[in-house]
């Protein structure tokens, strides 16, 4: 019995590896510190009436962030490892099997798990109070989305302790992420995290679709929409036309693995280059799923900051929306080695640099609203300072790997992975920490410190410089991705170690970040003015943090920057809009089935991952039976009476 | 207000009540009959190769279409169409990418 049970625990767990070790006691511990200071505190029911089980735009937008930032940091220390054992030639810090994990786990956490949730982060903190509204369109699919994003992100992480992590790349190329190649669980893990935090992120898209259609303030035309959630929109929409590819591919690659059929695999008359295809029809628009937001970010802090009304808003909005239909035209130049033939090679070699042009627009947008502009640069329009370039030159090797015959010589180079980092990190990690910066004093009622701040932008922005630019000479001096060792003979290791440096120092970036948080959290003053940056956008209208139910009465817009032009009229001594009287407000009740629900899928996965029926059949049981209980379930609502209303506004009024 | 738009999400567009029990149960029995036929003719080798991937695929996009017009109440939306709007959308992408698609593999060397 006893040698059974260690048999058993010695394949589940991931053994061995003194760094994996190390990590477990880690994170036995910080299991250990969390429950009992929730416990000491008598924090269990505050915890689950307040946040688990909220259904409220605003602190279903701090989860996110939340769970981002730490993903980010997984996520980074995955990157430092990697960076460490390729500091020096013949390294043998991490064997190529660990290596091969990590850059795995490195992909698919910044990307799925760190990217997708930072900015759902912020298309939840952000658009209900850009718009006017009290909360997005269905506030208990958007608790939901959270939970199905959360234990799917949980699912794979567990896998870097339990079974063992995936080491196919971030996108499973088959043969190699076969269960011929890949007979372990890490494989597994790979496909259920993703197909469940996928469901969410559809939802999502869902949601904000609707939310900016349907529920804008009365007056807000859609071409009087803030730019930002004009980015959502196009954004959401992007979501909702490529998660469904994603979601058919990884099961089809499920099938295969779990039924043994033939979808990609050459023998039974499959074809690996099919997933190929499949999986970058999503996986282009998913890039620009996570920038476009980040556009929509820039243009609101650039027009903030330099006082000035956004530069040709109508290009804007064509750029933003032809960039979401266009991103579903350009897929090929993934794979231009493939053998497709050259005419293909031309169409989708020219569709890439077609979609330049609208990018291209946006950066003279951007600067056209800084000329003659009084301009000021407070951390949000530095990062948004630090973006510009960066983006432009990531940009413009972007066009270079387009050009197909080129293609053939960067591919799967350390050229393309200096591009893409150029655009990930310059675009969209420098876009969401500018948002962050912005709507800080929004979420939080105060601001960031803004002297930590500078240093942790200085550090990020050296840091990239000196990590990525010496990759793209590596990339010409031959050295392709994911190898996880050289020699001395390679005349690399200068720029190698070069590069290592870079990327330490973007660590300590981020170090300073949190400290910075922290920092601010004690000692930064509470903002009562509810529009610290003199902002142009409704959401800056009311006080800081929002009430719950966000506008006491709803606002009617006749204009674009609605709240800059409001306040305009008031210096020019006009009186305020009359203010209708206050009227109870409508609001959706909280409910723990989202976060049951998401359990319910953990548990199913995990049962799945290890093909434990008795476990997994019991967690889809579940999964039904939330669904059932919320069909019938009537009591989702209730009204704040006014004098509730009055008494939170006049307090909020006080603070301010 | 938030719940609201979330309780009667379908009502915000198309006032008045969806469809009737008639319309309800042709769109049943139609989606029923384009079930079985495409099941028929495969489960009994009525057809093989091509006529039977067109008789297929045609019932494929009937269903589709059925789908659409007594369940998805698709006519009876209100302006501005977003439903049509965004299904025009979606069918675009899908040509573009089933389309697409094939092109791409047919001229894979390593397909042939
Ligand atoms: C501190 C900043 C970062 C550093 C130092 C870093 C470093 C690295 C390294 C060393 C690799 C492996 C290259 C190889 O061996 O092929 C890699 C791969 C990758 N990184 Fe990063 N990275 C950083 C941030 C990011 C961010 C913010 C994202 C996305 C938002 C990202 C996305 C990826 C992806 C998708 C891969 C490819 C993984 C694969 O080959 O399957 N990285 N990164
Ligand atoms: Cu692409």
């Amino acid at each position: 019995m006893l040698d059974q049970i260690k048999e058993f625990a010695s394949g589940f767990f991931v053994t061995g590896d003194p760094l994996i070790y190390g990590a477990d006691v880690a994170i036995a511990m910080t299991m250990i510190a969390v429950v009992s200071v929730l416990t000491y505190f008598k924090k269990w029911t505050w915890l689950w009436r307040e946040w688990l089980t909220t259904v409220d735009h605003k602190r279903i937008g701090i989860m996110y962030v939340i769970a981002s930032l730490l993903m980010l940091f997984r996520g980074g220390v995955d990157a430092l490892l990697m960076r460490l054992q390729l500091a020096v030639p013949n390294n043998d810090f991490l064997t190529p099997e660990h290596y091969n994990a990590i850059f795995t786990t490195h992909g698919v956490i910044m990307i799925l798990f760190m990217a997708m949730p930072l900015m759902f982060g912020l298309f939840n903190l952000v658009v209900p109070l850009q718009i006017g509204a009290r909360d997005v369109a269905f506030p208990f699919l958007n608790s939901l989305s959270f939970w199905l994003f959360f234990f799917g992100a949980m699912l794979f992480n567990v896998s870097f302790v339990i079974g063992g992590s995936p080491d196919a790349g971030w996108l499973s190329y088959p043969p190699l992420s076969g269960k011929a190649f890949s007979p372990g669980v890490g494989q597994d893990f790979y496909i259920w995290g993703i197909q469940i935090s996928g469901i969410g992120s559809l939802a999502t898209g869902i949601n904000f679709v609707v939310t900016i259609l349907k529920m804008r303030a009365p007056g807000m035309k859609l071409f009087k929409m803030p730019m930002f959630t004009w980015s959502v929109l196009s954004s959401s929409l992007t979501i909702l036309l490529a998660f469904p590819i994603l979601t058919v591919t990884i099961a089809l690659l499920f099938i295969d693995r779990y039924f043994g059929a033939h979808f990609f695999t050459l023998d039974g008359g499959g074809n690996p280059m099919m997933y190929i295809n499949l999986i970058w029809m999503w996986g282009h628009p998913e890039v620009y799923i996570v920038v476009l937001p980040a556009f929509g970010i820039f243009s609101e802090i650039v027009a903030t900051f330099s006082r000035k009304r956004l530069f040709g808003y109508a290009s804007m909005v064509f750029a933003l929306m032809s960039i979401a239909v266009f991103s579903f035209t350009t897929w090929a130049h993934h794979f231009f080695t493939m053998g497709s033939g050259a005419d293909v090679n031309a169409f989708f070699a020219i569709t890439t640099m077609a979609i330049a042009i609208p990018t291209g627009v946006k950066v003279f947008n951007w600067l056209f609203t800084m000329y003659r502009g009084r301009i000021s640069f407070p951390t949000p329009m530095m990062w948004t300072m630090g973006f510009i370039p960066c983006f432009i030159v990531g940009g413009m090797t972007g066009v270079m790997l387009s050009v197909a015959p080129a293609d053939f010589q960067f591919h799967n180079s350390y050229f393309l992975i200096a591009h893409f980092h150029q655009v990930l990190i310059g675009g969209v990690a420098f876009g969401y920490f500018a948002g962050l910066y912005y709507w800080w004093p929004k979420v939080f009622g105060f601001k960031l410190n803004e002297k930590i701040g500078k240093w942790a932008f200085w550090l990020w922005n050296i840091g990239f410089y000196v990590c990525f630019m010496p990759q793209y000479a590596l990339g010409l001096m031959g050295m392709t991705r994911r190898m996880s060792t050289y020699g001395w003979d390679r005349g690399w290791w200068e720029l190698n170690l070069t590069s290592t440096i870079g990327g330490f120092l973007m660590g300590i970036g981020f170090l300073f970040q949190v400290w910075q948080i922290l920092h601010s959290i004690k000692f930064m003053e509470k903002d009562t003015t509810g529009d610290p940056w003199d902002a142009r956008t409704l959401e800056w209208s009311i006080p800081s943090p929002a009430p719950h139910y966000n506008f006491a009465t709803i606002p009617v817009v006749d204009s674009k920057d609605a709240w800059w032009e409001e306040k305009q009229r008031l210096v020019q001594g006009e009186a305020p809009k009359p203010k209708p009287p206050l009227e109870p407000i409508h609001m959706p009740k909280n409910s723990g089935i989202p976060f049951i629900m998401g359990f319910c899928w953990f548990v199913a996965g995990f049962g799945l991952v290890f093909d434990w029926l008795w476990m997994a059949i019991p967690g889809l049981l579940g999964v039904a039976g939330c669904m059932l209980a919320h069909s019938f379930n009537y009591n989702t609502d209730y009204y704040i009476p006014v004098d509730e209303i009055k008494a939170t506004e006049a307090a909020a009024r006080r603070s301010v | 207000m938030a719940q609201h738009s979330a309780h009667d999400s379908h009502g915000g567009h198309d006032q008045g009540a969806h469809g009737s029990l008639k319309s309800y149960l042709t769109g049943f029995v139609l989606s029923l009959v384009l079930t079985v036929i495409p099941l028929l003719v495969v489960l009994n080798d009525w057809l093989e190769g091509t006529p039977a991937m067109v008789v297929l695929l045609g019932s494929a996009v009937l269903q589709f279409v059925v789908q659409l017009l007594f369940f998805m109440h698709l006519r009876e939306e209100g302006k501005p169409r977003y439903n049509l709007m965004t299904l025009l959308l979606g069918i675009f992408i899908l040509v573009l990418i089933v389309g697409g698609s094939i092109w791409i593999m047919t001229y894979n060397q390593v397909a042939h």
